[in-house]
């Protein structure tokens, strides 16, 4: 089997996912070249063939230009797979190149099943199986998924370009929020999710944080919905934590939300919904209504 | 200027899933469905543009599935659509994205729209694939994930989501797509009023294979709970005897209570 791995590159620098990606052609014992609009003073380090574009050139993000030179990589490598990782850059460019190629694209996936492979669906609630049809395939695998390898090596690389021009016009990046409270600091961390069901609630969520000695997060939504200061917001599009005690507080658990705080020391979750998804990195689940359990606690700590 | 806005009709998220007689996908029956979280704020999303415009826009809804999306229909055309495509498949759920893309695309093939919005994916299934497959297939430039959006001259300016919190700022011209990510705006509440105006719009249905008759490119089986891993466990009962529990748990396995 032969992989075409999909490396990325951003604010002038190779993502580490690379060694992702590295890790899943491993999993699978495949050999594995890999694409990259990237720079050719910071490669991958594997001992493969690098198919390599200049992103002073092609820009970062440029999602007709990188679809064009990505095909002329398939042309030469004639993969059975193309593998992205799962990310702003991936789930954005791979439909085009699977698009291209009339190519079977599955998404997000966490691991493989014979020739099948794993995504989960329902909100990371539910898994499912799918089989792609066609001979050569795309996929996106979800970050984290696949234990990370660095091989080591150097790559022999191949220069691509093209004259394709874009209509998409990159302006520029804007940096993240300043953080009001550094979570990655806290020992521990109580964050409240949409199960507090309304924003005055978050009070609630706070007593308990201040109860525990602890730090104020959230999940996405409540950031969303405005109950909370982005700064607080825990998971893959805010800060990444791993106290000794993190409390999820009507949190289900979205994959972005796990990836930002599962190597916490100790995972105490309450939630209404048994089956919700925190319960997969949870080391206690309560089944209960944050509502009621938060307050109680609160007062049996202080 | 010619708008389309694409919405999925899905479960509650907080339902009970359970397989289907084949456990290619979930079983419908005792599920509420609602619309699509991120397909609420393409729908915001293409209201606001209007309202910008003058209400000069025309936007056309369109949803595919059984009688049962006409209730999201509704809703959206209740928050400010003009009208309507219903493309009736009792037999959407076997379909794979390759296949809805096509049926988008057939349908908008030819009839002048300047701008598309979807949402960025679809909370039950959330492959993030059919608004950029649907691009392709109609040769429009197409951008995912937007937290952010501005129309000026039939130019879009598009703030992406990026990882860890960064964004980055995107310009390409209409005709286009966009995906949009959540918290890209507030959705508003149908008022009463609009709610009664929705139902005297237009609502046109199409047979999918009217559209497109394509093949689809992957298959779905052994739809399940995920796996449960690692040495967790579920407690439940009384909320006085659960904080006693939690307190003792944590005495035991923490170093943080003492």
């Amino acid at each position: 089997m032969k992989l075409l791995l999909v490396g990325e590159y951003r604010e002038g620098k190779l993502l580490d996912t690379s060694a992702e990606l590295s890790g899943f052609a491993s999993a699978i014992g495949a050999d594995a070249s890999m694409f990259l609009v990237g720079s050719a003073e910071d490669v991958p380090a594997f001992s493969g063939t690098l198919y390599l574009a200049d992103a002073r050139v092609y820009g970062e993000y440029n999602p007709e230009v990188h679809k064009q030179l990505l095909l002329k990589a398939v042309e030469e490598v004639n993969p059975d797979l193309v593998v992205f990782i799962h990310s702003s850059y991936g789930w954005d460019l791979a439909p085009r190149v699977a698009a291209s190629l009339k190519a079977a694209l599955v998404s997000e996936v966490i691991a493989l099943a014979g020739s099948a492979y794993v995504v989960g669906c329902c909100n990371a609630k539910m898994h499912r199986n799918v089989t792609p049809s066609t001979s050569m395939v795309v996929i996106t695998i979800q970050a984290g998924a696949f234990s990370a390898l660095t091989q080591g090596g150097t790559p022999s690389v191949k220069t691509l370009s093209t004259e394709k021009v874009s209509t998409t016009e990159f302006v520029c990046y804007e940096p993240a929020e300043a953080k009001d409270v550094d979570l990655a600091k806290a020992e521990i961390v109580v964050s409240a999710g949409r199960g507090i069901g309304k924003k005055e609630n978050i009070d609630m969520i706070r007593s308990l944080a201040k109860a525990f000695g602890g730090e104020l997060g959230g999940s996405r939504p409540v950031v969303d919905a405005g109950w909370l200061d982005h700064g607080h917001q825990v998971g893959s599009t805010g800060q990444t934590v791993a106290p000794k005690l993190y409390v999820a507080c009507g949190i289900s658990g979205s994959i972005q939300h796990l990836a930002g705080m599962k190597k916490s020391g100790f995972i105490l979750a309450i939630n209404k919904d048994k089956d919700a998804p925190i319960g997969e990195v949870a080391d206690v689940l309560v089944v209960a209504d944050v509502v009621k359990f938060a307050p109680a606690l609160t007062a049996k700590l202080t | 200027m010619n708008i389309l806005v694409c919405i999925k009709q899905v479960p509650d998220m907080e339902s009970h899933f359970r397989p289907n007689g084949t456990a290619t996908w979930f079983d419908e029956s005792n599920l509420a469905f609602r619309m699509n979280e991120y397909d609420e704020y393409a729908v915001e999303e293409a209201v606001r543009l209007k309202e910008q415009l003058g209400g000069n826009p025309e936007i056309t809804v369109l949803s595919i599935g059984p009688d049962r999306v006409i209730e999201v229909i509704k809703k959206a055309l209740a928050m400010g659509c003009d009208r309507a495509v219903h493309i009736q498949d009792p037999d959407v759920a076997s379909k794979d994205s390759w296949q809805i893309a096509s049926i988008i695309a057939a349908y908008a093939r030819g009839r002048q729209f300047d701008l598309i919005f979807t949402g960025m994916q679809s909370q039950d299934r959330g492959s993030a694939q059919v608004g950029v497959l649907a691009a392709e297939l109609l040769g429009f430039p197409s951008v995912t994930t937007l937290v952010g959006f501005a129309y000026a001259d039939g130019v879009v300016t598009a703030t992406r989501e990026l990882e860890g919190g960064v964004k980055g700022k995107v310009r390409l011209r209409t005709p286009a797509l966009v995906t949009c990510q959540l918290g890209l705006n507030a959705p508003r509440y149908p008022t009463l009023p609009n709610i009664m105006k929705a139902k005297k719009k237009e609502i046109a249905t199409f047979q999918p294979g009217e559209l497109s008759s394509e093949p689809p490119l992957t298959g779905s089986t052994a739809f399940r709970h995920h796996e449960k891993k690692g040495s967790g466990v579920v407690i439940e009962g009384d909320i006085a005897e659960l904080v006693e529990k939690v307190i003792v748990i944590l005495k035991e396995k923490t170093a943080v209570l003492r």
